[in-house]
């Protein structure tokens, strides 16, 4: 307590209590760090809330660095980047770590939900927290999105082309919501400010309110104790048992349990800081001019997920889902607590809790995964980059080398691999003889279907037969190519076939 | 602890706020806020035009735009062009250049399409020797007409309105098309025929008497 008899002590000990005499905090500030916890949750499961907070904390430090050189115009926004990267002393550093930064709060956000979730910390009377921490996270999303569109590039531009493509989709008011996104009827140079302001005002003021009031309720409610099998939670209850065991059976905060989170977060700094120091900034990529139009868009890595869902919806579910998912699961996350506020808290009495986390968790991974190598696209320019390797075309006469060709000049490669090389959508034709037999393959070329382009108008009948050959000719030297039975016999005179594939391999390729 | 939570319910605080609720001062404090509700609303109601700019400006930007002579498009190839949005700020830098396709058919028949995937408005990428657009994305695939030949979008790809005068193209364009504002498949000849609404979200051209599918015509399959 401030010394009310008048200056005594060394100087900075006087100046303190003359201020603290003013402002009067030390008693508030007393009370929330000194305020017992439950023992049991000086915890190294407990540090991710406080880890997100010097997450934002950093983000907010870093991101104004930022904001004194980068210029919110599109004519300019690119250049300033680069300025930052390569003209001004630690300008990259400052960019990497505002990068970095973004990527590890998301995640450590993330942590912290399923940690929350699988320990029961949303069930009564912390629901609201729960519900708040939700918002939180959307926002933090949506910082991660405006951010990677203040780093205007390429990416940038398209990616807000899949943002104004989703908006428009909305029934009746779709289009008036993509000039309100945009700031235009098209991306421009209003977009920019537009996503400059949510950015850096409406968004982060947003969060850190929310975070305010997050906190807040913490400190009020206090930290949800670790879960015990059979610890039942009841409202009438539960703030009795809770006192107890934060009174009876508890430490102060400060200094009990803070330690952990202290050390954490400045492993999660580091971490950080290692980070931005060996990779570096993200981009920026290309030069946001939309008539540079070669260029593989790709969010980045938190939104993959989402990138990997919109390639694999038929296209009939898309407008809806994209619609629905979204309204669905933050509705489902807000009522949770609200539905399952009471009983058990700990996982081993939670089958159903801990299996859904591991779902969406690996359903997660998965899709992250296949967006990290996109199998659905096409390789733009695997036609002209990817080779037919030598050894599929060892012995082939010129008419089936001339297939090859067609094969290349045609795009097919785009879609189809040869040798491990060229896209994935379609499937790879090292072997494709043994699976279509010659009219399948016309068929197959010529009409498409399956997800394939129909080729008939852009094959010559001399180019498709080219191509069918060779086609033909792609087999392992084991494996015949498949063959129409009844065509085998017209072509032998009516005669009844051979009774087995061995004796029929006589036709086989034998070079390989 | 214990006093904090539960926190006194609402009807406590209104017990203890009773007595202080009926008094000359109370009344003078709503009788401000209503003043400061009153001066917000009339101050904020066109600050909501101002928000909503883009949107109300709604026409503003459909313009005819010229996009070259009729003669710079050699007939039966696809050209990659790219126009001034004819709607621009000066910092728009680069992003006020838009680019198309013009697809140069028969004589002075013309079609040119949005860049823009109708799956999510990535750009597509035309193969002239396998006559397809094909999209980066997520692998959508368009024929040389614009029809949806696989992959994920509902539809072909968005067509600029366009009309030749002077022995010049101009088409009518400005803003990004997306599925509300250029949804309408236009069929030639369709009538009126609507398609039932989310369960054939697909929307294809009735295939009208022997019309063959595209890239199927006797002549290419021989």
């Amino acid at each position: 307590m401030p010394d009310a008899r008048g200056p005594t002590g060394p100087w900075y000990k006087r100046l303190y209590d003359w201020v603290e005499r003013r402002v009067q905090l030390e008693g508030p500030v007393k009370e929330a760090a000194l305020h017992p916890v439950p023992k049991s949750t000086a915890s190294w499961w407990y540090v991710f809330g406080s880890a997100s907070l010097v997450l934002l904390i950093l983000q907010v430090a870093t991101g104004i660095m930022l904001a004194l050189v980068y210029a919110p115009s599109a004519a300019h926004a690119w250049t300033s980047l680069e300025v930052l990267n390569h003209d001004l002393p630690l300008g990259w550093f400052l960019r990497a770590m505002h990068g970095w930064g973004s990527n590890f709060m998301v995640a450590v956000v993330l942590i912290h939900m399923a940690q929350v979730f699988l320990f029961g910390a949303y069930k009564f009377p912390r629901e609201l927290t729960w519900i708040v921490g939700v918002f939180m996270l959307l926002m933090t999303l949506g910082m991660a999105f405006t951010g990677q569109v203040l780093r205007f590039d390429q990416d940038a531009y398209w990616g807000l082309g899949i943002g104004a493509s989703i908006m428009g989709r909305v029934p009746w008011i779709g289009g008036q919501l993509v000039h309100l996104l945009l700031g235009g009827p098209i991306i421009s140079g209003a977009t920019l400010t537009r996503f400059f302001a949510l950015h850096v005002f409406v968004i982060p003021g947003t969060l850190l309110a929310l975070t305010g009031l997050h906190v807040w309720i913490v400190l009020k409610l206090g930290i949800n104790e670790w879960p015990m099998p059979g610890r039942i939670v009841r409202r009438d209850t539960y703030v009795r048992e809770y006192n107890e065991l934060a009174h009876n059976d508890g430490i102060p905060f400060v200094p009990g349990a803070v330690w952990k989170d202290l050390v954490f977060s400045a492993a999660i700094l580091f971490a950080v800081a290692v980070c931005a120091a060996a990779f570096g900034p993200y981009g920026p990529k290309g030069f946001p001019d939309p008539t540079i139009i070669n260029t593989v868009p790709k969010p980045d890595f938190f939104f993959l997920w989402i990138y990997t869902v919109l390639s694999f919806l038929p296209p009939e579910m898309e407008t809806p889902f994209i619609l629905i998912a979204p309204v669905v699961a933050v509705v489902i996350l807000v009522a949770l607590p609200l539905v399952a506020g009471v009983g058990e808290k700990s996982w081993w009495r939670r089958p159903v809790a801990v299996f859904t986390l591991m779902f969406v968790a690996v359903c997660w991974g998965t899709w992250t995964h296949l967006g990290t190598y996109t199998p659905w696209s096409p390789v733009m320019n695997a036609w002209s980059g990817a080779e037919v390797p030598p050894d599929l075309l060892h012995g082939r006469t010129p008419l089936e080398r001339q297939g090859a060709n067609v094969l290349q000049e045609k795009q097919c490669r785009n879609c189809h691999a040869l040798g491990g090389k060229g896209g994935q959508r379609g499937p790879a034709l090292d072997e494709v003889a043994t699976r279509l037999t010659e009219d399948q393959l016309y068929r197959q070329i010529l009409l498409g279907g399956g997800n394939m382009p129909a080729y008939g108008s852009a094959l010559s009948p001399a180019e498709s037969t080219a191509l069918v050959r060779y086609l033909e000719t792609l087999h392992p030297g084991y494996q015949p190519a498949a063959e129409d039975a009844s065509r085998y016999v017209v072509g032998d005179g009516g005669r009844v076939p051979p009774n087995s594939t061995v004796q029929r391999g006589a036709g086989q390729t034998k070079v390989r | 602890m214990e006093e904090m939570i539960p926190p006194p319910s609402p009807q406590e605080q209104q017990e203890r706020l009773h007595e202080e609720k009926v008094s000359r001062r109370t009344f003078m404090m709503n009788v401000g806020i209503a003043l400061n509700a009153l001066v917000a609303l009339a101050i904020a109601t066109p600050v909501v035009g101002y928000v909503l700019g883009p949107v109300l400006r709604r026409k503003e930007y459909l313009a005819w735009v010229p996009v070259g002579n009729v003669s710079d498009f050699p007939e039966g190839e696809t050209k990659l062009i790219s126009f001034q949005n004819p709607f621009t700020d000066a910092w728009d830098g680069a992003t006020a250049k838009i680019p198309a396709y013009v697809r140069h058919t028969a004589a002075n028949e013309f079609t040119v399409f949005a860049i823009n995937c109708a799956h999510l408005n990535c750009p597509v990428r035309w193969f002239s020797e396998s006559q397809l657009f094909m999209c980066p994305c997520h692998g959508g695939v368009y024929y040389a007409d614009g029809n949806r030949a696989s992959g994920p979008p509902e539809r072909g790809l968005f067509k600029y309105p366009l009309k030749i005068e002077n022995g010049k193209l101009l088409i009518q364009a400005g803003q990004m098309p997306t599925l509300q504002n250029k949804a309408k498949l236009e069929c030639p000849g369709a009538g009126q025929a609507e398609p039932p609404k989310i369960v054939a979200r697909i929307e294809q051209c009735p295939t009208q008497g022997g019309r063959p599918a595209p890239g199927t015509s006797a002549s290419t399959i021989g």
